[in-house]
């Protein structure tokens, strides 16, 4: 069996699994956000039960439209607070207090473990894959019937090993990797499938870099994306005071449709250009677009290292004059870290600023819209039409070391090509 | 469950970002939700549909987001049913959970054209262009599912079964 087929099968009670099985499974973890989680709050009582499984295994996170971006947004918070407080949930995390994006909170909270089987109603979910666990996205309905019954239905995927060696050079970081995957596999390629990562340039990606690669297995259509897991995942949920890890592994005889081989070593900064994720070409090739923003945050890359990548090549420099460029830190302890470390600073120096936590402009809700002709470079995962705005802006995806390259040049740029980076 | 209208159709990687964009997620009211429906990739769409008209779509339909506005506003726009040559998983699952009938049929889905009149049974899977006089076979619902999308939706259908 593969990592993922172990996990179902130890959640359905089974000794074993087959790529195509239905099974039902017990949830750890069901998440949901203010936009999703109204619907599934409003079909719950359908589902007949009063009370949600189990308080401490619903998370609600108040973070697209958050801090409350207009009258209607407001009302959807305020219907996941009520639900929240009438149900008796541990894990809310109100803005200000303990907030964030969903998928860098949620770790950081020490809310998920490896083995863990987790469901959110948000197609990032898959970010768990990071910490060893399966981790999957579903609608409001699953989400109703997962906080009601605790269980869940899968079809049991198979799954593409993607096999990594190498280390990646400086500037090369787990958005290129993931972004090079994409584009070599499509962005239907690992449709209803796992993207199990494996080989020896797993070591040479830390946590952040696996959460950025796991995040995005949803842009390849992939069902899940799971890491091995290793002394870094281990020291990780230590340090986050997770619960205990259930360590699996996949079989050596494991069936994979596909092996996709990565030579981190080979990579260049990459970048996704519009309109779909798998649209990628190295900076070298993009030919120095010119650019009006540049976000850089989001589930995808607004963790610590990303601040402090996107700090290091924007220290003692400007942003391009014209150019607005929006740092979105993803949780209150990022910022506070980003504080204490002296990266607020340096971003503000250089003419960046520097949001609270918010999905905000990732998905065109608030906090960096574009108009219509403007393009941005966006450290998110996301590139469709309209996905940031007017139908007619253009969003291309990057890390953050190019997304700050490219503030500061005025065009798409790699650090290295711009004076004195 | 029979059911006839025109043909909206579309090409691959129609994203749940186009089917109903984010701006318009401050409601999941599904009237306000169909008034926006396919509005970044066919602003004429919501004026246009009429109950029982049909999407054909290539490859990958419903990418992206987890959203459930998406199949929400496709239902609530009077779309009768989703034909396409695959759909993304996610959606896949949210379409039938909500009752949106939605049915696998590469053929199908390539050789519709916008404005095609077309008929589809969910009992045999048979979808009819009666403009061209094609007729296609999909694989057919299982009766679970065929209850299912008559009661409205998974809440609905298990409620039923009580």
């Amino acid at each position: 069996m593969t990592m993922t087929q172990k996990i179902l099968a130890a959640h359905a009670g089974k000794a074993e699994v087959r790529a195509g099985e239905l099974v039902m499974a017990k949830l750890d973890l069901v998440l949901g956000n203010d936009i999703t989680a109204p619907v599934a709050i409003r079909e719950f009582p359908k589902f007949g039960r009063a009370r949600v499984f189990a308080r401490e295994k619903i998370a609600l996170v108040p973070d697209h439209f958050a801090p409350n971006k207009d009258i209607k947004a407001a009302a959807q918070c305020a219907a996941m607070r009520a639900f929240a407080k009438e149900q008796g949930i541990v894990n809310y995390f109100e803005v200000g207090h303990d907030c964030g994006i969903e998928h860098a909170l949620l770790p950081e909270k020490g809310l998920v473990t490896a083995g863990d089987l987790v469901i959110g109603a948000d197609s990032h979910t898959c970010t768990y894959g990071a910490l060893g666990a399966f981790a999957a996205g579903v609608g409001s309905t699953d989400m109703a019937a997962g906080m009601s019954a605790g269980e869940a239905w899968f079809r049991v995927p198979g799954a593409l090993k993607i096999l990594l060696t190498g280390k990646p050079g400086k500037w090369v970081c787990g958005k290129d990797a993931v972004l090079h995957l994409i584009g070599r596999i499509g962005v239907d390629g690992a449709r209803y499938q796992s993207l199990e990562f494996a080989g020896d340039g797993v070591a040479n990606l830390s946590m952040d870099d696996r959460f950025t690669i796991a995040n995005m297995a949803i842009e390849a259509g992939a069902k899940n994306g799971i890491f091995p897991v290793d002394g870094q995942t281990l020291a990780y949920l230590r340090a986050h005071g997770a619960k205990r890890p259930r360590i699996y592994a996949a079989d050596e005889d494991a069936e994979y449709a596909r092996t996709v081989e990565i030579d981190l070593g080979a990579l260049e900064p990459m970048v996704a250009f519009p309109h779909l994720p798998s649209n990628v070409r190295s900076v070298r090739e993009a030919g120095g677009v010119e650019i009006d923003q540049v976000v850089i945050g989001s589930c995808t890359n607004g963790r610590i290292s990303d601040m402090r990548m996107a700090a290091e090549v924007l220290r003692g420099r400007k942003v391009a004059g014209g150019v607005r460029a929006i740092v979105i830190p993803a949780t209150q302890r990022i910022w506070l870290q980003s504080l204490e470390e002296g990266l607020l600073k340096v971003f503000a120096e250089a003419g960046c600023v520097v949001s609270p936590p918010t999905c905000g402009p990732c998905l065109g809700g608030h906090m960096g819209i574009l108009a219509k002709g403007e393009r941005c470079v966006a450290t998110t995962n996301r590139n469709f039409v309209g996905r940031m705005g007017h139908v007619e802006s253009e969003v291309y995806l990057a890390s953050p070391a190019v997304a700050a390259a490219s503030a500061i040049a005025g065009r798409i740029a790699a650090p290295g090509t711009i004076d004195g980076v | 469950m029979n059911r006839k209208g025109k043909a909206h159709k579309y090409g691959d990687n129609v994203d749940t970002d186009v089917i109903i964009p984010a701006r318009h997620l401050n409601t999941s009211e599904p009237a306000e939700l169909a008034a926006h429906c396919m509005e970044d990739i066919d602003a004429a769409f919501a004026g246009r549909a009429r109950p029982g008209d049909i999407i054909a779509a290539g490859r990958n339909f419903g990418c992206g987001s987890s959203r459930e506005h998406a199949p929400l506003a496709i239902k609530a726009s009077g779309v009768a049913c989703v034909v396409a040559e695959s759909f993304a998983r996610i959606f896949y699952r949210n379409a039938l959970n909500i009752g949106l009938p939605i049915l696998e049929c590469p053929a199908a889905a390539r050789a519709i054209s916008s404005g095609d009149e077309v008929s589809v049974d969910f009992e045999t899977g048979e979808i009819a262009d009666e403009t061209t006089g094609q007729t296609f076979k999909a694989e057919p619902f299982p009766p679970f599912m065929l209850d299912l999308i008559a009661a409205g939706g998974l809440a609905a259908y298990l409620k039923g079964r009580k």
